[in-house]
């Protein structure tokens, strides 16, 4: 799924860029609170494991095989920002020093295969688990329902970005379909070992997994004379964790994201109009099968319609925004409660 | 292992390319991808310039066009997307040697197949003339935060340990016979790789205590500190200047 060089136009390698960056230095912060001053070498260990596991690969159906992404599986054992950067780090190595994967479309490549499906996968994954009783089962169905709906939303998530700018002239239902159908398959693939793995590792080294640490047992004090007692930590009173940080970054990425959306929306009708005039007519946007949606028809229209559709992607933008941002919000918090927890 | 193992995608060499500090490499061949990108599909001869300069370039560095067109088989699965293209895309179709082609296809799948080849080869030429270990340290220079860095670092010093440890397990799975044929074997595929995960970690850990027992302190010491003279910048603006003089031309012209 690496992306290479040319497959999306500028503006959204750019914005994708512009993301991706964000994102990592997002989880540049949060990975040193999951690993503190360990981060480089445990990290590095991780990316050089997850880079060897995307090249295991596992048979899907008759004859076909498919190989791991791993960036639920990462998420799952060291936690989802370690995990974010290590993936990132894969691809940009991969991008750098194999050449697999174009130089301008790292950002598209991180901001999917990095960041929508370690997200996407963490966000079902704490869902599930929060919500299932405490035991390792549920741990290990989380992993493979994080994993398997992590990988069909990080394609749909390449259809999204193709229908915004990509190169090729194609059907974007039908992009949508082809994509949708084969990950969806991968991703039952990816969530069936994800969770195997998991539970591998829970079963030899159940402190490993970052995702299992509401797993630990109280501590149980007997006496000889049968007496027990259950050790209950103390609570630590609740570090003052400003959120102001958090949120002038989140409307930080909001208009930067708004921004370069608008950008793109702005320059895009140029190139429809390009294309459309390059062909004598505009055949393409007739045959188009979302001319119903704002985006898909503004190219050939009044000047209204495109403000509205600068809009539309503008608020889109931030709306997914604020959702992507509140889920890291909540993330990060509940992780201090559970960190300070474990210290206790 | 504090030498750099040789890495076959380095092509060790003292030519003016190889010579030129990674710091002006990097945004080099970012920059000339980010031209060839922008530069529009329609102009055909812009693409035969670029493609001509990263020749002299890798005539320049004696890199064989052999070494590159053997590291090229990364790109062939879009090359068979690109190939799809023209038959299965949108509007008008036109005539080629008796099938209907979609012009459009036509168009995207000669878009992508230039670019994707001509940021490949870049590429290629990056990571030959340039030692994994340099790279880093340029990147370094750049002002990458620092995490990252030694993220990549660490990973590229531990990358082969662990796809040896990979591939000893695969010898031993295979010594017992075991063949992955359908999803049954999953399984014992999952344990190698939570045997991996394990092992990894363990190593990681290892590593840092003896990195702190050796006074480590969050910060790699940086051994030997190139830095780059306004010649070399100079030198490695070369490329990325001819194309971007290549594509103002082409968008004057279209």
């Amino acid at each position: 799924m690496h992306v290479p060089d040319g497959f999306f136009n500028a503006p959204v390698s750019i914005a994708a860029g512009a993301f991706a960056a964000t994102g990592l230095g997002v989880c540049l912060r949060g990975a040193r609170r999951e690993l503190d001053d360990r981060t480089a070498p445990m990290a590095g260990l991780v990316a050089a494991f997850i880079f060897a596991v995307q090249m295991l690969n596992f048979p899907v159906a008759a004859g076909t095989s498919g190989h791991l992404l791993g960036g639920t599986l990462a998420a799952v054992l060291v936690g989802p920002y370690t995990a974010v950067l290590c993936v990132a780090v894969v691809l940009l190595v991969q991008g750098f020093f194999f050449a697999d994967g174009g130089l301008t479309a790292l950002g598209v490549n991180i901001t999917l295969m990095a960041i929508v499906t370690t997200v996407v996968g963490y966000a079902v994954f704490r869902l599930i688990v929060r919500s299932a009783p405490r035991s390792r089962t549920a741990v290990s169905v989380a992993a493979f329902a994080g994993a398997a709906v992590s990988v069909p939303v990080a394609a749909m998530g390449f259809t999204a970005l193709f229908w915004v700018g990509g190169t090729a002239p194609i059907d974007v239902s039908s992009v949508a379909i082809a994509m949708g159908g084969v990950h969806v398959l991968i991703g039952l693939g990816e969530g069936v070992i994800t969770a195997l793995t998991v539970s591998s590792v829970l079963a030899v080294r159940p402190d490993l997994v970052y995702g299992a640490r509401g797993l630990k047992a109280p501590l149980v004090l007997r006496t000889a004379g049968g007496q027990s007692t259950e050790v209950t930590p103390e609570a630590a009173p609740e570090p003052a964790r400003s959120a102001w940080p958090l949120l002038a970054g989140g409307a930080l990425v909001a208009v930067l994201l708004a921004g370069v959306v608008s950008f793109y929306a702005s320059s895009s009708p140029d190139g429809l109009e390009k294309v459309a005039s390059d062909k004598g007519l505009n055949t393409h946007q007739e045959s188009h099968p979302l001319g119903g949606s704002p985006l898909a028809g503004y190219g050939g229209k009044a000047v209204g319609d495109q403000r509205l559709a600068v809009g539309v992607a503008g608020v889109a933008g931030v709306g997914i925004t604020v959702v992507a941002g509140g889920a890291i919000f909540y993330a990060v918090r509940r992780r201090g409660r559970v960190a300070d927890r474990a210290r206790a | 292992m504090g030498a750099g193992h040789r890495h076959q995608l380095y092509r060790p060499g003292n030519t003016v390319v190889h010579r030129l500090p990674p710091q002006c490499k990097l945004p080099a061949v970012a920059a000339f991808a980010v031209v060839v990108v922008a530069t529009p599909r329609e102009v055909f001869w812009a693409f035969g310039v670029y493609a001509l300069l990263l020749a002299a370039v890798a005539s320049v560095a004696r890199v064989p066009a052999s070494f590159m067109l053997r590291r090229m088989v990364i790109e062939v699965p879009f090359v068979v997307f690109a190939v799809a293209l023209p038959v299965i895309g949108l509007g008008e179709r036109v005539e080629v040697l008796g099938l209907s082609l979609s012009a459009q296809g036509l168009w995207a799948a000669w878009n992508i197949l230039a670019k994707a080849t001509l940021g490949v080869m870049a590429s290629i030429l990056l990571a030959a003339t340039t030692e994994p270990r340099m790279m880093l340290l340029g990147a370094q220079r750049l002002r990458l935060p620092s995490l990252l860095v030694q993220i990549a670092m660490f990973m590229l010093r531990y990358m082969d340990v662990i796809l040896d440890e990979m591939r000893r397990m695969r010898v031993a799975r295979e010594s017992r016979g075991f063949a992955a044929r359908d999803v049954r074997h999953l399984p014992v595929l999952a344990k190698s790789a939570g045997a991996l995960f394990i092992r990894s970690y363990e190593r990681g850990e290892r590593v840092h205590l003896a990195m702190l027992s050796r006074g480590y302190n969050g910060s790699m010491p940086i051994m030997n500190d190139a830095t780059a003279s306004a010649r070399s910048w100079a030198t490695a603006a070369l490329l990325p200047a001819a194309a971007l003089a290549t594509a103002v031309l082409s968008w004057s012209v279209s």
